[in-house]
This record gives C-alpha cells, structure tokens and sequence, in this order.
C-alpha cells in the first residue's frame, strides 16, 4: 500500500477498506470491529443519502427548467446549487401539522418505511471498485425483494391519512407497484441469465469484456427498456406518476402530509430513482466497469483512465436524465391503461425475451 | 350534499364523494365539482359555481356603456378583445353608428389573436392537465409573443379594453402588422412541435380518442357552442352565419369534426389556431386607410329599445342583450356567456369514465370560471 | 393474424409517437440559447417596457414645476370605480379673475382597473400613463398618491 501513490485508492478502494478492517480488528474483538464498521458506513450512507437526494432535487429541477426554456433555480449560489439546502432547512422549520381523525402512529411510521426500505437497498449497491457495502451471493433477488417493500409505506401513508384523495393515491400506487414488480424482475431475471449469476460484484465482473447490453444484444436492450419503464413505475414518477397525480388528486398519498415528513418522500421517490438508475447502470452498463470492448487492450487501457466510481455516477446520471426525460415529455397514463400496458404487453415481452435470452445463452450467440 | 361530502364513513351502498374543488389544480381556477365515486368510475358530477360571482351584470346597470367595456374583460378574460367588441357592436347597432373600415379590419385581427392565445393557453393547461407538464411552458412561451403584440398596441396584456362604442382606443402601434406577420411566420413553424409532443403521443391519444362523447343532438339541446359544439358536428360558428365586423370579406373554413369526444374537442381548437392564422394573414397587408374612432357625443344614450348581439368567442357564443329606457345606464344588461351553458354538458359526458377522464373532459371544455361567474 | 399484425404495429407506432416527443424536449435540453425567461429584478435596469404600457396614472409636469389640469373633474366622471378624486379650489389671477383650478388631484391605484378611460377623455391631455409597474407596499395609504406635485401651476395657455 506504501509504495502505491495515493491516488491510485480512486481506482481500486480495496486495499484502503481492508486496511481499516485489518486496524480494527487487530484493536479490538471481531463483534466490536464489526459493529463499529456498520456504525461508519451508516453514517457515510445516511451523509450519501442526504447529499445525493438534495443534488438529484437541484438536478431534476434544473433539468426540468432547460427542457422547458427556463433557468431553474439561479438564486442561491452559483447557478443556485444552494437552493435545495436552502428548501431543506425551510422544510426542517415547517410545523408537522397533526391531522385529526388520522391513524396518528401508522401516519407518522410512513415515511419511516419508504426511507428505511431506501438505506436497505443503497447497501447492496457497488458504487465503485471496493466501495461496496454487502456482496450477497442473491443481490438481485434481495434488491427486488426489498425495494417492493416500499409500497407498503405509500400504502400505509394514504390510509392512515384518512383523507379521499389520499386513499385514492394509494391504492393506485399499490395496484401499480404490485404488477410493475413483476416485469421489473423479469427483466432483471433476463439478465442474470446472462450472466449466471445474481450477486452483483459477479456480474460488474463479467461485464470486463464488453457490458451486457452489448453483450446481449438484442434481448438485453429489450429487458433495459422494460426495466426503464418499470423501474420508472416503481419510483411513482411520470408518467406514471398516479399516485400523486396532480392535476387529479392533488398529490395523491402524500396530500396530508407536511414540513420533514413530507420531505421524506419527497427524498424517498428522488433516492428510489437513483437506486433504480444505478442497478441499471451496473446491471446493463457495467456498473463501476469502464467502457470495454473485447480484446482490444489500447482502447481498454485509455478507458482504465477513469475511476471506476466517475464511470459509475456517469451512467447513473445518464440513466437518470433518461428517466427525467421520459416524466418532463409524457402525459400521465389513466390507472387502467397502466395496467393494460404492464399485462398486455411488458408482461408477455417480457416473457418472451427471458425464452430468447435463455436460448441465446445456450446456443452461446452472446458475445 | 354537504353532510355526505363531511361524512367519511364509507358504506358499500352509498357514493364515494369527493370534492374537486374550489381549490383544485385541474379546475382552473374556483369551480367546485362535487363528485360521486364508485371506485374510481365517476357517477355524478354536481357542478357548484358562484365562487367569484362579482355581479357583473348588476354593476353594469349603474354604469355608462363606454365604462362597462372594461367589465366585460373581466368575464371571460382569455376572450378580452372579443368582449369588448360584442358591447361595442351592441351600442353602435343601437345607435345606427356607421363604423370605419378600418376598426372593423383591426377588430377583427385583434379578435383572432385574442382567438389564438386563448387556444394556445388551453393547449398549455389541457397538457398539464393530463400530466405533461412541459406543454404548459411551451404554450406561454409562444402566447408571451400574442401577449407582447397587445401590450404594444392597447398598453394591457390580458385586459386589453381596446375597443370603445364608436371605434377603438387608440390606433394601431406602426410596429403592429411586422409583429403580427413575424409571429404568425414564428407559430407556423413551431407548430408542429405541439403535434409531436401532445396531438400525436400514443398516450394522449389514448388518454383522449373516446373519451367523453358528446353526440350533435346532445350538443344542440345543451347549447354547446365553440369549439367544443364544433366538435361534435354543431355548426355554430357565428362568424360564418351571422358576420360581424370584417368576417364578411374573409374566406375560412369553419372547423368542423363528427365524433364529439374529447380528442377532437382538443383538435378542433388546434385546427382554429391554424384558420385564425389564415384569416390575419388576409386581413393584415391591407389594413385600409381611415380613422381608428368615430366622433361621438360625450354621454351616450341609447334609444330606448331592446338590442342583442352575438359574437364568436373562443370558447362559444358571447351574447350580449341590453334593455334601454332612454337613458345613459342600460336598464339591464344580460350576458349569455358560453363557459356557463357548456359547464351544463360536463355531468352528462364524464358519467361512466374514470376520475382522471374526468380531468381530461373538464379540461377539453375549456373552461374560464370567472366567465360562468360573472 | 390481423390482430397480431395489429399489436405489434401499436407498440411501433406508440414508441416512434414517444421517440418523437422526447426529440423534441431533448433538443431543447441541449439548446439552452432557447431560454426565454429573465432574470427579472437583476435586469431593472435594461428592461424596456412598451411605450403604450398602462403601468401607473401619472400627470406630467414640465420643467418650470407646470401641469396641464384644469381641474375640470372630467375624468373623476369617466372613471368607473371611483379611483379618481379632483378637489379644486378658487384662485385668483395676476389680472384680477378668478377661476378655478385643481388643489389636489387624488389617485387610488389600489381601485384602478387600467381602463385608459381617464387619459382618453381628458379635454387637455394632462393625464398619461407610465411604466412604472413595481406598486408593491406595505401600507394600504400608500397607493392613494397625489398626481399634482405640491406647488405646481397649470400651464399657460391651457
């Protein structure tokens, strides 16, 4: 590690985790090097949470404000990167007005779930070569599994509420977020196809030769486009935004909500959206993985240049900004021609492409 | 009502009501649509109006006609100039006033740029009102020019009070008619941006071919008039049947569509847009020499009698009645204003869709509130 | 067969209508010259406002402190809402007449609606508008003004 120049650690963080594992370990018992780990990754997520969620909000308005011929916020320091901090702290002072009549314990729990089910799934995530919290053997299936979970907070928010629109809001949002999962990991089961396995350090790995969605071809850019537009569902935006579709239902489950509490799902469904960028980066574009085409080793090594976790943010921001265009674009679907397009036609797509993927995989026609 | 709309205890018999309104974003502005749930089908629509009711009418009767022109931007304000001109025919009419080629020419070219902006405003909120959001920027981003051509000429944006009985306020600006012809050279050519983004989207074409089907006997009996009764095949254009100022030497087309439902509601607007454009462009390279006003007296006093007029506003048919006795106050002035008679069709076309057609309708009737207020 | 023809034309159809829309938006993404909006109170100073605007009812006064009202009350007539209030008083002239002329000339711009009624029926053009739009106070009192300034005579020959 000495003899290693010290920005080499943005290339590879492994040495620089192991290091601190290896100093604890050796100054105290195995159970108390552990838990002092979990504490200081907890904080690091909780500090990556809240400065990724602020920046995403400046992002997405400021996307939103250039689609749409306008400035977006200019105010608050240079190009008004400030003014989501500035949002925040006025949103940290508003009252938490108590509804009367509502579920005052289930109204409170709420946003708790949605931004706990947030933190379970950032763990599984690799953000870079060695920046990976836990490597489980079934990531895919535990980021499914946990990312559905969120629904019960909408749920639990709407109903507790004891509001009309609220209800309405939620029970959309249930009815949609059940069948979105579905295609959501079909398209993600198409994948691991692919790659043979579901822990996610395996498949950035396998992505060294060329990403799956060129490694896949056909089948591959298919399951990304279902995976966008589930994905996409999942995180309640536009234009699938019916759980709190505005101009309908004021703002579907969240209407009763207000000052900190609101701005929890506000944080939630802009961290949802990078979760669901960033398993498309590394699942599809190779996650930390630069860009690797075959045997070429010039081009590979020009690519190398990059650090792993710019390569990352790069496709997570490319990802998001798709899914920023496809809200600021679209119209909003009605719940029922939602469900038409998930049952009628993702689902058998879907399907389908897990068949040709299967076969494609057996025949050996992937690259 | 009001006892259901409070009650929040849901049985399974008894309608789920909620309330749209007044303070709503998809009403434009204060309506308030109590409405009937049966999951989320829409069962009954009960309309309750009055929030900004300002009298409009009784302030009239104690005012003189020249000042009860700036009322009548007030009622239907995306329609300004075209108010404005209904009184203004009124009175004249009344006094047997024979007005200046000229006005008649600037009337009606201001008409259908009052026609235009308030079509582009509907195209903007109609987008949002299905969920597109971005619509809504590029529709004021492109009204702002409409806008600026007002500002220019009659010094008020929206509440422009450009016409007065007897001609106009002041003439046109000397920048008039190159502003004019840039823009329409300007929305010409953007114009297919607005199919790209909402008229040919398969969303919302799915979001509105269909949709709350109005059939033409519905729309006569109702009195949908407008784009709206338009489309539905009620041929209703008063600017075809019944020409006022230079409507007469104008050739256009009168859009006309069969189906009735929500989309071509949306497309019949879209095609005015393009006809208001045909008739500036035949108006607005002769404007013919003369004066902008006639000389009238000081105090006007209509002939004691009864007079109507009617006029095409973007949204229908603006009749005006005013009853005389002699003296310079009307002694009651009527607006048959056409948001309030269309608001009537909107329980008998949502019943049976889901509460986001129900946007959706609203929206493609185009309503201004304080227009059925008054 | 048809129908399948059909299905899979729809979703062609459908994609191509969204690839369409989000060319649009996209072009405008990356064309930030296209932004129309201002940087409202950072451009007070170059913002030019039309010349006709009907920002605020003003009575213009030349250089030797004059103005042009008679004080005839005309335009306290015309105006529907009660906005304008003309006092006049008695003033007696160098050569011994006396005749009346305008004490204060009161504006309540809290109840004007910009009708232009005012300007256009004035007999001896006293009246303009300017493009002063920026009414915001925080007192109520403050938007009644005075359009005469203390001190200031009708023009001769008016």
């Amino acid at each position: 590690m000495t003899s290693e120049p010290w920005w080499k650690i943005f290339y590879d963080f492994t040495p620089f985790t192991k290091s601190i594992d290896e100093g604890l370990r050796s100054s105290m018992s195995p159970f108390w090097a552990v838990t002092t780990e979990m504490v200081i990754v907890g904080i690091l997520f909780l500090l990556f949470y809240a400065v990724v969620g602020l920046f995403l909000v400046y992002w997405e308005r400021k996307v939103c404000a250039f689609i749409q011929n306008r400035l977006g916020p200019n105010r608050i320091g240079p190009y008004g990167i400030f003014q989501t901090v500035a949002d925040l702290i006025k949103l940290l002072f508003k009252e938490l007005i108590p509804i009367k009549n509502a579920d005052s314990f289930l109204f409170n729990l709420a946003p708790y779930i949605v931004i706990i089910v947030n933190f379970m799934v950032l763990g599984a995530i690799p953000f870079g070569k060695g920046l990976h919290a836990i490597d489980f053997n079934i990531g895919i299936f535990y980021v499914i599994a946990v990312s559905s979970m969120s629904v019960i907070g909408v749920l639990l928010a709407g109903w507790s509420s004891n509001s009309k629109y609220s209800l309405i809001g939620a029970m959309r949002s249930g009815a949609m977020i059940v069948s979105y999962e579905l295609s959501l990991g079909l398209a993600l089961i198409t994948m691991v196809i692919l790659a043979g396995s579901m822990q996610l350090s395996v498949i950035v790995e396998a992505q060294r030769t060329g990403w799956f969605i060129f490694k896949g071809h056909i089948p591959a850019f298919i399951a990304f486009i279902i995976y966008i537009i589930s994905g996409t569902a999942e995180t309640n935006r536009g234009p699938f935004d019916l759980a709190e579709a505005e101009s309908e239902l004021t703002a579907g489950y969240h209407t009763e909500y207000s000052g900190m509490k609101f701005a929890f799902f506000y944080l939630a469904e802009f961290i949802n959206m990078f979760i669901v960028a960033s398993i498309a980066s590394t699942i599809f574009l190779g996650g930390w993985m630069p860009l690797h085409i075959g045997s070429w080793e010039g081009f590979n090594k020009i690519m190398d240049i990059i650090p792993p976790f710019i390569w990352y943010l790069g496709k997570t921001f490319f990802i998001i900004y798709l899914i920023m265009l496809l809200k600021w674009t679209f119209p909003r679907l009605r719940i029922d021609q939602l469900l038409t397009l998930e049952w009628k036609y993702l689902l058998p797509i879907n399907l389908v492409n897990v068949l040709i993927m299967a076969f494609l995989v057996l025949m050996g026609w992937h690259f | 009502m009001e006892e259901q709309v409070l009650n929040t205890a849901i049985n399974e018999d008894e309608p789920y009501l909620i309330n749209m309104g007044p303070q709503h974003p998809s009403t434009h502005g204060v309506l308030r649509l109590v409405v009937s749930l049966k999951g989320e089908t829409v069962k009954n629509v009960v309309p309750h109006i009055g929030y900004i009711h300002r009298g409009i009418e009784k302030m009239c009767e104690s005012l003189t006609y020249p000042q009860i022109i700036h009322l009548t931007d007030r009622m239907d304000y995306l329609s300004a100039h075209i108010n404005n001109e209904a009184v203004c025919l009124n009175v004249e009419k009344a006094l047997e006033i024979e007005i200046p080629e000229r006005v008649k020419v600037i009337r009606t070219i201001m008409a259908e740029l009052t026609r235009i902006q308030s079509h582009q405003l509907f195209w903007a909120s109609y987008g949002m009102d299905l969920g597109g959001q971005t619509c809504y920027f590029y529709g004021l981003r492109d009204r702002e020019k409409v806008l600026d051509i007002f500002e220019e000429t009659t010094g008020g944006r929206m509440i422009v009070s450009y016409s007065c009985p007897g001609g106009l306020m002041y003439d046109i600006h000397p920048n008039f008619q190159k502003r004019v012809n840039d823009f329409i050279k300007y929305f010409r050519s953007i114009l297919w941006e607005y199919d790209a983004i909402l008229t040919g989207n398969v969303i919302f074409r799915e979001r509105t071919i269909g949709i709350g089907k109005l059939s033409l006997e519905d729309a006569v009996s109702y009195g949908v008039t407008g784009p709206s009764g338009r489309a539905s095949g009620f041929s209703c254009d008063i600017r075809k049947h019944d020409p006022y100022s230079a409507y007469d030497r104008v050739k256009f087309n009168e859009v006309l569509f069969t189906e009735g439902d929500t989309y071509h509601r949306y497309l019949a607007r879209i095609e005015e847009m393009k006809e208001s454009m045909n008739i500036i462009e035949q108006l607005i390279d002769n404007i013919p020499e003369g004066p902008y006003t006639v000389k009238m007296k000081p105090v006007l006093k209509l002939p004691e009698g009864e007079y109507f007029q009617k006029v095409e506003t973007a949204r229908g048919e603006l009749d005006v009645f005013i009853v005389s006795d002699g003296n310079k106050y009307p002694f009651r002035m009527k607006f048959r204003s056409p948001n309030f008679v269309n608001l009537g069709v909107l329980n008998h076309i949502s019943k049976e869709f889901k509460i986001a057609d129900l946007v959706a309708i609203a929206g493609s009737l185009d309503f201004v509130i304080p227009d059925i207020d008054r | 067969m048809n129908s399948v023809v059909q299905y899979f034309k729809g979703i062609a159809d459908g994609i191509w209508s969204l690839l369409k829309g989000m060319s649009v938006t996209n072009r405008y993404f990356f064309s930030p010259g296209k932004i129309v909006t201002q940087k409202y109170p950072n451009n007070r100073k170059d913002l030019v406002m039309f010349d006709r605007f009907k920002g605020d009812l003003i009575m213009p006064h030349d250089e030797k402190n004059e103005h042009k009202c008679t004080g005839c009350g005309i335009c306290q007539i015309n105006c529907p809402n009660g906005s304008i209030e003309v006092i006049s008083k008695t003033i007696t002239t160098e050569d011994g007449k006396t005749r009346k002329a305008i004490d204060k000339h009161i504006y309540h711009l809290g109840k004007c609606t910009f009708c232009a009624l005012c300007v256009k029926s004035c007999p001896s053009d006293a009246l303009a508008f300017s493009q002063e739009f920026e009414h915001a106070v925080f007192n109520k009192e403050l938007l009644t003004k005075q359009l005469n300034k203390p001190g200031s005579q009708i023009m001769k020959g008016v």
